[in-house]
């Protein structure tokens, strides 16, 4: 039977350590919405949405106050819209009618955030998918919780670098329409290569075309947790140092499986996949980049970073496989730096840059995360940025995102402040010298060459 | 069976022991194991129920023993027991 000092860890865990289940996330096919007219179309998703998530929130509440852990997130994903509304959709507006639907769907069933307003062009694009990335700055304008995602390459296809060179402008596009509100559409907006079918976070959720009618994912996490047991292996040897990292994030992952089954079950839903992701908030003490002090750095970015977040993430990984048999999503640690208050210190100490953001993004489980650049960023050059990264994923057969924000009408110095879980974010240089003619070529990066293993 | 557990965290003081039984008899929800310690200066306490049909009231109950707590001044949380299974054991 289950002793005391159980029952205490468990709950320290979840009252003074940020535990929480930060996401029970359902995905629904919207195959069955295609119809040739957009109000049919418009209609078919919007009574889709309401019937299957209707319940949704209820079910996160009830799981919630059974066994004592918050649930702090109630989201939805569809199938991407590029492809559900190719055939409704024959201009631009056209595509944010959908968004709009999108938008008032979610509001009815009460989440606050509905991801899969995207499109997947690794190796190409159709016209009405280049229509479809046209649409996404007015479409995040006028929706507020839409979020959208674009998958531009994979270890399989290589990258598609026409829409690379596009989604540059698209970037700056959205923060330009959202400048009033310190350009949180580019908050929402997620460019993926090898993007995961059964994300449960967002922005960039959407449930992919591989999947079945509907399906539940949950993603746990609790940075804090890790960071605690760390500090009980403070000075020990990285054999230590693993165990403990591996032994919590296991415990994390059962209690994941657990919402998941327990949901899956209630709502009459498949279960997806457990995402064990250390996904930090501003809260104090829910950080990774503490995690990262608590491993011996400094501040993150200091020489010696880009192992300790490999080790953290591959022990991560390890724990939750062995928790879960269902491991999916993005699992791992992710490294945004406008939602991690530690992350933000290191910015604002000089510790970390932008380039050596992209040198963990090679070890951690996405990518460049919620990183606010001067607003003057020409548009060829958040190209080259994603490029960069996106070759990192091709190449190293892992899921890479950018999510950047330029801040019009800001600079280095400045700081973009989005309030609650977006947090805020210290604008951060961006190297100047042009990529221009690299980015302009026009055309795609063929498929590496492990990527032939038939 | 429908197992929970049933924790009180806070100051110690006479009776809520006492309290906290009386009313787990009251509503039928039987008691397994019981055991208490002392962490950092506060009084923990513990006990693994079997709630039968009463579990159907969960909601209920778990407000009612929040409100005990509350006028006693300590913390009552309820919680299923899966959730600690799921953490500590394989």
């Amino acid at each position: 039977m289950i002793n005391i000092s159980e029952v205490i860890e468990t709950n320290d865990m979840i009252q003074h350590e940020n535990l929480d289940v930060r996401t029970i996330t359902m995905g629904i096919s919207l195959f069955d919405c295609m119809d040739s007219s957009l109000e049919e179309c418009s209609t078919k998703i919007y009574d889709k949405i309401c019937k299957k998530a209707g319940k949704l929130v209820e079910t996160g509440e009830h799981i919630s106050q059974s066994y004592g852990i918050p649930v702090v997130n109630k989201r939805i994903s569809v199938t991407p819209i590029a492809t559900v509304g190719s055939s409704a959709c024959k201009t631009e507006e056209d595509y944010v009618k959908l968004a709009e639907t999108l938008d008032k769907a979610a509001e009815n069933v009460g989440v606050n955030l509905i991801g899969g307003y995207s499109a997947m062009l690794a190796k190409g694009n159709t016209e009405k998918e280049m229509i479809f990335l046209n649409s996404i700055p007015e479409a995040l304008k006028r929706t507020s919780r839409v979020c959208s995602s674009v998958n531009v390459g994979s270890s399989r296809t290589g990258i598609n670098m026409d829409a690379v060179r596009r989604m540059g402008d698209i970037v700056l596009e959205t923060a330009l329409k959202s400048h009033g509100t310190e350009s949180l559409g580019a908050a929402k907006l997620v460019v993926f290569c090898n993007a995961p079918d059964d994300n449960p976070f967002m922005a960039g959720a959407f449930h992919g075309i591989t999947e079945g009618e509907s399906v539940i994912n949950v993603g746990v996490s609790g940075p804090g947790v890790v960071k605690k047991a760390l500090e009980a292996a403070r000075g020990a040897d990285f054999e230590v140092l693993c165990e403990t990292i591996k032994r919590t994030a296991f415990k994390i992952t059962r209690v994941g499986q657990l919402v998941a089954r327990e949901a899956a079950s209630m709502l009459n839903v498949p279960f997806g996949i457990v995402d064990l992701s250390l996904a930090p908030t501003p809260a104090i003490g829910d950080s990774v980049a503490e995690i990262l002090q608590e491993i011996g750095l400094e501040y993150p970015g200091a020489p010696g970073t880009t192992a300790a977040l490999a080790l953290l993430n591959d022990q991560v990984k390890k724990g939750g496989v062995m928790a879960s048999s269902y491991v999916g999503g993005l699992s791992g640690a992710f490294i945004p730096v406008s939602e991690d208050q530690g992350m933000i210190d290191a910015v604002e100490a000089g510790a970390l840059t932008l380039e050596k953001l992209e040198a963990m993004t090679c070890v951690c489980s996405v990518g460049l995360d919620m990183i606010a650049i001067p607003g003057d960023t020409p548009a060829e050059s958040v190209a080259g940025i994603i490029a960069d990264e996106m070759a990192i994923g091709m190449i190293n057969n892992k899921t890479t995102a950018v999510r950047l924000i330029p801040a019009i009408g800001k600079t280095v110095g400045d700081s973009l402040n989005f309030g609650g879980l977006f947090g805020y974010a210290p604008v951060m240089p961006v190297n100047r010298f042009s990529c221009e003619k690299f980015v302009n070529r026009g055309g795609r990066i063929p498929a590496p060459i492990h990527s032939f293993k038939n | 069976m429908q197992k929970v557990v049933i924790t009180v965290v806070g100051k110690d003081k006479v009776g809520i022991m006492a309290k906290v039984c009386t009313y787990l008899a009251d509503n039928g929800i039987n008691i397994l194991d019981i055991s208490q310690t002392i962490v950092s200066g506060y009084f923990n306490m513990m006990m693994i129920a079997d709630m039968g049909e009463k579990i159907a009231e969960f909601e209920k109950v778990k407000s009612e023993l929040d409100e005990m707590g509350k006028s006693i001044g300590v913390q009552i949380r309820l919680q299923r027991e899966e959730i600690f299974d799921m953490m500590h054991r394989i």
